[in-house]
């Protein structure tokens, strides 16, 4: 809704406003007063013409989504406009004509009034159409009356120090310490924080940690060293984490544990993201933890309410990290034929137990690891499935055309999947895609539903996560030849996380629903909202 | 609560008898603070909020009505009594605090003085779950000439040797040289999972370390186990490597002592038993490993960990030496900005204070005195034309005229006559040197002290 506010309207506008910052209705004599207000300007505006009148229906649009919040309910008598439907406000200034002009003007034939109407609504869309894109910066007055804006997360909003100022005094609040970025930037990516692993968080914080429960202070530690890696191994982590904070909470006195618990895990949360940037998959954990937290009937005491919610997180892991691996592998190894030869790239924990399940049920294939710097997360991927007894061949990425050649099926895993199709995983992964359809190889993507994030992303530099730049640093034999990049100053350390791939180089995405191609993803977030 | 501060104070300083034979160790002034306020200043700047102070009845006495003895801590401390000539070691005094404990514990000896970052020691432990976790330095040679010694130093010391893994945090080998008969012996369970290991032997032990709740329910069914440094990290660390602690089941072991282990080993297992299949799925998932190059998983398994984060700068002084003690009274004075002479100190102004040379609260110094590199306690009188350099008075020591002290020691309520000439020395506690006495390179006690063997 484009609210244009115009210089007209500023007393009535902010009467209205204030009334309903005030949260009270207005009272009779301001209701008359608006009225009366409102006459003497249509009287006015009828000798400038129609289009003045549709600018003058203006400030009444802004109140009408107001008149949805429940203090107003009694103020659409005075503003005619303000159905409980949250109208256009192209539709809006039409209906509200009809109601003043019958108080004001009742000898007016109806024909009369449906052509002023029609004439006041194409004024009103023409002007709308010009003073589109000049009120498309104005916001509407207070943003409570604009439902619809979205803020910007702040971790992409580094090199904004509004964003950072308000993130300190948050933090602060929250008695968190706040973690201080590390080293020159790249400028592409200087919207994002990039921090050390030598300067821990836990250096602030007191030793016996008071403020912060002792199993979030290991898993914050887990998280930024690196111990704890893997979207699924993250979720499982701070779930449990969460039910150790539950196990050891008790409700103050006059509070209800359902808004209480969810208050205290807010710093805890803010932490985690300090220590490391949270991925989709916690994202979607905490929203349900949040969400069975507060729909504890008050009535429950305290015993029950806390098995109730261990028993809650159990059952989500057990459904969404186990029991999916078990649905995915089965829809996967259906894929898998005998003599196959796989390309899997980096350590996907899923991806692994597929490509042992498949083993065990004696498919005969053979693996291809691709592996790449700095984390070289390969290796282990290997270990662990030669330890199964599958015959693996490891190259690093820059080895991925000559051996494409042999592959005959891709299998990528993913850290989310984006609600407009693209796949978002390790950095590497994109090129994965690209060089196996190029070959056309069939990339297979294995994703669990409770991955599936409703942000939209087309590149790879809006949101990401810089990693600590002085992983990229080599030594062999005995040279660091990096060991001073600091001093360089044009001289900038990228270490990227994450990277998202098209759904064009994607054939298929196997979840624990089925297969489903890479553009279907909203569909399953809309089945998952009105599940919920 | 996540951590519970142990402070060992009820040792008797046996290395360094002739300055505790009057005064505890806890309580020897160092820079004019007792040696006990270095390690709570420490626990009190990282945050903590109360510690268990283990000591005996003299140093709870002195404590509480000494007022030379200051401890301005904020911190609650919990004082807790042990007997003095019960020969207790540091194992049997957590046995005895058994019930005060209820969270995993840092336990610290009285006589460290350091600046370390205590984080890295309790990160190590944290993110690990790890059951034990400590710090050593780099040992620093001595420079000070200690007094009293003749001849060359002995290097007397038993050396201990630590075996590190690659990364240099995991602790995979300790032992002193004084339990090893022929040589050193390496099992080849770590050798197998560790090839590489570094040993080191230049590192001083800070005897600081974490120990996990059930190490301590541990020590209260293995009575045979009284010291921590001596006896109980050196088995944990071995613990490491040996079966019974990989297998989660039940071991039918006919052994006495290894049916204890056993039992402890279950009841970590127990305790962790709720929350270990989350634990378990969590480490499946996720794609790290400690080590590279063998088909284990992390940790290779192993439930029992041991790391140590080794100090490369930084202070980290053990006192329980008299070269110790010197070596620190240079030190200790960097690890707190107080001035360095006190502002109740009476200071003439014909007198020469070196730079660092520290002045104790309620002192006398008169005219034409030099004071360098020396630090001189509470309540001391020195009269006129006396030369203090690199030494350490005491509290309450009167100095008469035309001294000079040299390199020495003067422990509390000594008299150091007119005239006297004092190289070297260490006087003992309320000794009097008699006017023109020429002293060098000796121990000066009184004969009730020499009767002590």
């Amino acid at each position: 809704m484009a609210d244009c506010g115009e210089a007209d309207g500023p007393e009535k506008k902010d009467e209205l406003v204030r009334a309903k910052n005030e949260g009270k209705e207005l009272t009779k004599e301001e209701k008359q007063r608006l009225r009366k207000e409102k006459k003497q300007q249509k009287k006015q505006k009828d000798e400038k013409g129609p289009s003045e009148r549709a600018k003058e229906k203006k400030p009444v649009a802004p109140s009408q989504p107001v008149a949805t919040q429940p203090p107003t309910q009694k103020a659409p008598t005075v503003l005619p406009a303000s159905a409980p439907i949250p109208v256009p406000a192209s539709g809006a200034p039409s209906h509200s004509s009809p109601a003043p002009s019958p108080a004001d003007k009742p000898a007016k034939s109806r024909a009369e009034q449906k052509a002023e109407r029609r004439a006041r609504q194409e004024a009103d869309r023409a002007s709308k159409q010009q003073s589109c894109s000049s009120s498309s910066k104005t916001k509407a007055p207070p943003s409570e009356l604009n439902p619809v804006v979205k803020r910007l997360p702040e971790h992409v909003q580094v090199d904004d120090p509004a964003v950072v100022k308000r993130l300190a005094k948050k933090l602060e609040r929250q008695q968190i310490p706040l973690r201080s970025d590390y080293g020159y930037k790249v400028s592409l990516f200087s919207h994002l924080h990039q921090y050390s692993r030598k300067a821990p968080l836990t250096q602030q914080l007191s030793i016996p940690s008071t403020v912060i429960h002792p199993s979030i202070v290991r898993l914050g530690l887990q998280y930024s060293q690196g111990i704890v890696v893997g979207s699924n191994a993250r979720s499982v982590a701070l779930l449990h984490a969460f039910k150790q904070v539950i196990r050891d909470y008790t409700t103050p006195p006059n509070e209800e544990l359902a808004r209480d618990l969810v208050n205290k895990l807010k710093p805890y949360i803010s932490f985690l993201n300090q220590c490391r940037p949270l991925s989709a998959s916690m994202g979607n954990a905490i929203k349900y933890i949040k969400k069975e937290i507060s729909n504890i009937p008050s009535q429950f005491k305290e015993e029950e309410a806390k098995t109730k919610l261990q028993n809650c997180i159990d059952r989500y892991i057990e459904e969404n990290v186990v029991l999916a691996a078990k649905a995915i592998s089965k829809y996967a190894i259906e894929k898998i034929s005998d003599g196959d030869v796989i390309l899997v790239y980096g350590c996907s924990s899923l991806v692994n137990h597929i490509l042992c399940e498949a083993y065990e049920k004696s498919r005969k294939f053979r693996v291809i690891v691709v592996d790449s710097r700095p984390r070289l997360e390969g290796r282990e991927a290997l270990r662990r499935l030669v330890q199964r007894g599958i015959s693996c061949t490891y190259v690093l990425i820059s080895a991925l055309s000559y051996i494409l050649p042999e592959v005959s099926k891709v299998f990528l895993g993913a850290h989310a999947l984006l609600a407009n199709g693209y796949v978002m995983s390790r950095v590497g992964t994109s090129q994965i895609a690209l060089v196996a359809r190029t070959f056309n190889v069939p990339v297979l993507v294995c994703c669990e539903t409770y991955k599936f994030c409703e942000r939209v992303q087309t590149d790879s530099f809006v949101s990401n996560e810089l990693d600590d730049p002085d992983d990229l640093i080599v030594t062999r034999k005995g040279k660091t030849q990096l060991e001073n990049w600091h001093d360089v100053s044009s001289l900038g350390l990228l270490n990227l996380v994450y990277d998202v791939t098209p759904p064009d180089f994607v054939d298929l995405v196997i979840t624990d629903l089925g297969m489903i191609p890479c553009t279907s993803v909203p569909v399953v977030l809309r089945v998952k909202n009105l599940d919920q | 609560m996540e951590l519970q501060a142990v402070l060992m104070a009820a040792g008797g300083g046996s290395r360094m008898m002739d300055l505790t034979y009057n005064t505890p160790k806890p309580l020897l002034p160092v820079g004019n603070k007792p040696l006990i306020w270095y390690p709570l200043n420490l626990l009190e700047r990282v945050g903590f909020e109360e510690v268990i102070v283990i000591t005996t009845k003299e140093v709870q006495k002195m404590i509480s009505t000494d007022p030379k003895v200051k401890l301005d801590v904020k911190m609650k401390l919990d004082l807790v009594c042990i007997q003095e000539d019960a020969d207790m070691g540091t194992a049997d005094a957590l046995r005895h605090i058994q019930q005060k404990v209820k969270t995993d514990i840092l336990v610290l000896s009285c006589d460290l003085i350091t600046d370390a970052a205590l984080h890295e020691v309790v990160d190590l432990f944290r993110a690990h779950n790890a059951t034990l976790s400590m710090l050593m330095s780099k040992a620093h040679e001595f420079t000070e000439t200690v007094p009293g010694q003749k001849g060359k130093k002995k290097n007397g010391e038993q050396r201990d040797f630590v075996g590190v893994d690659g990364t240099g945090k995991r602790l995979l080998f300790m032992a002193n040289e004084a339990d090893l008969d022929e040589g050193l012996v390496i099992r080849k369970s770590i050798m197998r999972k560790h090839p590489r290991m570094h040993i080191k032997t230049g590192l001083v032990d800070a005897h600081l370390y974490c120990l996990k709740k059930s190490v301590v329910h541990f020590l209260a069914d293995n009575k045979s186990i009284s010291s921590i440094r001596g006896e109980l990290v050196p088995y944990l660390v071995r613990k490491q490597f040996s079966k019974s602690t990989n297998s989660p089941k039940v071991n039918d072991e006919t052994h006495q002592n290894l049916k204890k282990i056993d039992s402890n080993v279950n009841l970590e297992i127990q305790i962790s038993s709720r929350d270990e299949e989350l634990l378990h799925l969590t480490q499946e998932r996720s794609c790290w490993n400690d080590h590279r190059g063998d088909m284990s998983e992390a940790y290779h398994g192993g439930r029992l960990r041991c790391y140590v984060h080794i100090m490369d700068e930084g202070i980290c002084y053990r006192v329980n030496t008299l070269a110790a003690y010197i070596e620190a009274n240079r030190l200790a004075p960097k690890l707190f900005d107080e001035p360095a002479v006190h502002p109740s100190a009476v200071v003439s102004e014909r007198c020469l204070i070196g730079a660092d040379s520290i002045i104790g609260a309620s002192c006398q110094i008169s005219d034409k005195t030099s004071i360098k590199r020396s630090t001189i306690g509470v309540s001391t009188t020195v009269r006129e034309k006396v030369k203090v350099t690199n030494s350490i008075i005491m509290h309450g020591v009167t100095i008469e005229e035309g001294c000079n002290i040299q390199g020495s020691v003067i422990c509390s309520n000594a008299v150091i006559g007119r005239g006297a000439d004092i190289k070297y020395c260490l006087v003992g506690s309320a000794q009097r040197i008699e006017p023109d006495a020429e002293r060098t390179n000796e121990v000066i006690v009184g004969t009730d002290q020499l009767m002590e063997i």
